[in-house]
């Protein structure tokens, strides 16, 4: 099986060559086979692969060929399976491979139906090579590949400038970080000589002491990349901007996949973050942050699709808050929960924006439970995954975060109730979504029903978010046990009640209506709030105001080319001069002749008076 | 009187030592010496205010000859020998070809003394007497005698064709340029006749 | 008469009158064939200080720079008469101040 691994990322990339040859003279149906097959024979493999690994629990190292050879560096384009390598390549290849099936339909009127199954398969390829990759260097190729096609998707249609422009801003954004990922990466090579990661992070233990301060810095150059890839404050801004692409990719990229490639990031690298418990701090305030911030925004928007990237952020807020209390299998179960129930809930906002002709304002559907029952029974489910309800895969996941979190010293309670009123709000905006949606009155009818392209993937999904849960993810030989005493009863009750009090709370203020809230909302400190709320804290015009304008101004100032201006005055200078002196230039011969014996007589009488000896005879 | 050993057979010291003698000059020769030098000034001054061509360049010739003699005086009879046949010789009787050729007659004589007006010159006429003035402050330090004894013509040929090789390389170069150059502009001017073309523009 | 001689320095009066003389010529005169025998006298004048500073001096330098300044003034005049055949042609006039064309 080891001597297959390689063909695992091969498929779709070779796909995705194909399809970007080739795409042009192929038929739509061709397309759709080649870009879903590609990807389900990697999830075939993989299946085969967990199967084995289940059996022996091998970890597999394989070098295809060395990259390339610079003294002792080496990198190779070789591939690392274990445990969380199997979890995400699942994730990858199995959630890839609904939303492949769920495209072909969603996508079928699209006139560059193959520019988009090229984009998307490179995408899989990318992400496979990530998560596979057994050295940072080809991880962070991996890195950048899904970042160029995220960029690619995010801009598919590009002939609206907006979407282009979003396409920008998720590819600046995320540059940012990579940028102080690629400086951690040289620094940690520069320490240890090595970019493999497991010798680097036994090299990491040996080299250095717990709380030093070059692992810490090296894991906040790395906790930066992360931040940017995953979306946590402050890089969040562009994912909700992100959904200017297709849905599915909004699915597949933008709530599966890759935004959690930070959280694998830092998963990956534990064990350097183990030698740096601040960084460890950090990650885990950045990460409940960024879910509460995310959550409070998630109440206001009206878009469906915003609400649901901002509701990615704030679970990936809560993966970060695993990663932070060294609850990595936590961290990494909540991760595969929420790949399950986020895939699930895009994928039934696709259908929705599909049926209603691209209809993204929740306050304009409503009504859909009866016309599209499928639909509403996949969103049923993925709300309730989402907002951690009993049962759901969700609580299961979010559940140990929350527990552990509760257990680490001096923070651990704070970040627990943090955490909570975070679960509360989930849980809330979740229903919201639900209610308003699919009960009420209708106002927009759907001109069609999902198809089993769609259907099929969606059932499948509700499936795996209700009993997701359940799985026991093979991660305990990957990351060091986390001991800790059993929290007490209570703490596990309060955590379980949580959503459903917000749930309550979503279903008296949106659907019985019994909790009048027009008084809060109409009230100024309301409606300031919410406005502040809606606009995402304000935090886009914020580094509009910080960063982007104070650019636009200084490449404005930069385009009059102040240093040039330097050498153009010498230049006009110059100009002038000549212009002056060429008018002396008047071609009589006689004149030039007085001008020359003028100046002999004053050369003569200036070295007559430079002493003796420069004329003495 | 002894044989020259480097041109056998050539007896040339008769010419050359004729001034030769024991480092004093006669009476008479340092007479000659000023009457050269004034013949030379006006002659000079007299070819430079000429309307003539022909007569200026007559005046010329004579204070070439009178600087000839000046050089004969003070002891280098082989550059006075120069002066005489390659200076009045030949490169003036260049200018008297050329002044034939031109064809200027009376009609250019009108013309140039229309041009020698007094304005034009006093201008630099007093440039010329500050540049004059400064140039004799300057040697108005200058001591000693021009040496009498004579430097024979096989001292000159000597460091002309020793130290001096290069020099003398170089000037032939400089004489092939001005054979090419003067070639090429005088068969121009003989062989076409655009003037007239450019003369429209 | 014993220790009669001639001073270096009145030769170079001569000399730097005559050179004043034909600058003076060079500066007030519009005839290009002018202006050429002016150049003939000044280039005279540096010979004639030449061939006496070598005099002074006992050397035959000052007769060899004499023989360059010969070649020079050669040179010169066999491209300068050349000038002046083409000046007459173009400009149908031996005037300098008519060969203007290179004013700035």
């Amino acid at each position: 099986m080891s001597k297959i691994i390689w063909l695992i990322p091969l498929m779709p990339f070779v796909a995705s060559i194909t399809l970007m040859l080739f795409g042009k003279n192929l038929r739509r149906s061709h397309i759709g086979y080649l870009g879903v097959s590609s990807v389900g024979i990697s999830a075939l493999l993989t299946a085969l692969l967990a199967i084995e690994f289940m059996q022996n629990r091998e970890v597999l190292e394989t070098l295809v060929w060395t990259w390339m050879q610079v003294g002792s560096f080496a990198p190779g384009i070789s591939f690392y399976f274990d445990g969380l390598t199997l979890v995400m390549m699942s994730v990858i290849t199995g959630v890839g491979f609904l939303i492949h099936l769920f495209s072909t339909e969603f996508m079928e009127e699209d006139p560059s139906y193959a520019r988009y199954f090229a984009y998307l398969n490179m995408f899989v390829a990318s992400m496979l090579i990530l998560v596979m990759a057994d050295n940072l260097l080809l991880l962070y190729l991996g890195w950048e590949g899904v970042g160029v096609c995220s960029y690619l998707l995010v801009g598919f249609w590009y002939q609206h400038s907006a979407n282009g422009h979003a396409a920008r801003k998720a590819f600046i954004v995320t540059r940012i970080g990579d940028t102080a990922m690629a400086l951690g990466l040289l620094l940690l090579f520069s320490h240890l000589g090595t970019l493999d990661i497991q010798v680097m992070m036994g090299k990491a233990n040996q080299v250095w002491e717990v709380g030093e301060n070059i692992p810490l810095i090296a894991c906040l150059l790395l906790i930066c990349g992360a931040v940017g890839k995953s979306a946590q404050l402050p890089l969040h801004t562009w994912l909700p901007d992100a959904m200017a692409g297709p849905t599915p990719v909004s699915a597949l990229i933008h709530a599966a996949t890759m935004v959690t490639a930070g959280v694998y990031l830092i998963a990956r690298t534990h064990g350097l973050f183990l030698l740096a418990p601040d960084a460890m701090i950090v990650v885990a305030i950045i990460g409940v942050v960024t879910s509460l911030m995310a959550a409070f925004t998630a109440l206001m928007q009206t878009d469906i699709k915003r609400i649901l990237a901002y509701s990615t952020i704030s679970q990936i807020g809560y993966m970060f808050l695993a990663l932070g209390v060294g609850a990595w299998s936590a961290g990494i179960f909540h991760l595969m929960t929420h790949a399950f129930f986020k895939a699930l809930l895009f994928l039934g906002s696709g259908a929705i924006i599909h049926c209603l002709h691209h209809e993204h304002n929740i306050f304009k559907m409503g009504g859909l439970r009866t016309r599209m029952p499928v639909t509403f029974w996949s969103f049923m489910i993925g709300s309730a995954a989402l907002a951690a309800l009993p049962m759901t895969s969700g609580f299961f996941s979010k559940d140990q975060i929350l527990l552990q979190a509760y257990q680490l010293p001096d923070l651990g309670p704070g970040l627990w109730m943090a955490g909570l009123l975070g679960a509360l709000l989930t849980a809330i905006y979740s229903f919201r979504l639900v209610f308003v949606v699919f009960f009420g009155e209708a106002n927009t009818e759907p001109d069609k029903d999902t198809e089993w392209r769609m259907a099929i993937p969606l059932s499948i999904l509700c499936f795996l978010a209700l009993i997701g849960g359940y799985f026991t993810i093979p991660v305990v030989d990957v990351f060091p046990v986390t001991s800790g005493s059993h929290p007490a009863h209570w703490v596990e009750y309060v955590s379980i009640s949580v959503p459903l009090v917000g749930l309550v709370i979503a279903y008296f203020i949106f659907l019985n209506r019994r909790i009048n809230i027009e008084t809060l909302t109409t009230s100024s400190l309301g409606r300031g709030l919410g406005n502040f709320w809606l606009s995402g804290w304000g935090i886009d015009w914020l580094y509009d105001r910080l960063f982007v304008r104070p650019y636009y101004k200084l490449a404005n100032l930069l385009k009059l080319e102040p240093v040039d201006a330097i050498y153009n005055a010498i230049v006009e200078l110059n100009q002038l001069l000549n212009l002056w002196l060429s008018k002396s230039q008047t071609g009589r011969l006689r004149w030039y002749l007085a001008s020359m014996v003028a100046g002999l007589i004053i050369l003569i009488s200036l070295a007559s008076n430079l002493g003796p000896g420069v004329l003495q005879w | 009187m002894r044989k020259d050993p480097l041109i056998p057979g050539v007896y040339c010291h008769d010419l050359i030592q004729f001034n030769n003698r024991s480092g004093v000059l006669s009476m008479l020769e340092i007479v000659f010496f000023y009457i050269a030098s004034l013949v030379a000034l006006i002659a000079t001054v007299m070819a430079m205010t000429r309307a003539n061509a022909i007569h200026a360049l007559i005046y010329l010739i004579v204070s070439l000859l009178a600087v000839a003699v000046i050089f004969f005086l003070i002891g280098a009879p082989f550059a006075a020998a120069l002066e005489i046949v390659i200076y009045a010789g030949a490169i003036m009787v260049l200018f008297v070809f050329v002044i034939m050729m031109l064809n200027l007659g009376e009609k250019g004589d009108k013309q140039e003394r229309q041009w020698l007006s007094p304005s034009v010159w006093v201008g630099p006429a007093l440039l010329s007497i500050v540049l004059l003035a400064e140039l004799l402050f300057i040697i108005s330090d200058v001591n000693g005698p021009v040496s009498t004894s004579s430097v024979s013509p096989k001292a000159v040929g000597l460091s002309l064709f020793g130290p001096y090789v290069l020099a003398v390389e170089i000037s032939a170069m400089l004489l092939l340029a001005g054979l090419v150059g003067s070639f090429h502009l005088g068969r121009r001017y003989l062989e076409r006749d655009y003037g007239d073309e450019r003369g429209k523009e | 008469m014993d220790g009669l001689d001639i001073p270096l320095n009145h030769i170079l009066f001569i000399s730097s009158l005559l050179f004043a003389i034909g600058m003076l010529g060079l500066m007030i005169r519009r005839n290009i064939i002018f202006i050429l025998m002016s150049l003939e006298v000044m280039l005279n004048s540096a010979a004639l200080a030449f061939v006496a500073a070598g005099a002074h001096w006992g050397q035959p330098d000052g007769q060899v720079v004499f023989m360059l300044i010969l070649t020079v003034a050669a040179a010169e005049v066999a491209v300068g008469l050349g000038l002046v055949l083409q000046v007459q042609k173009r400009f149908k006039t031996l005037d300098m101040d008519h060969a203007n064309r290179m004013q700035g």
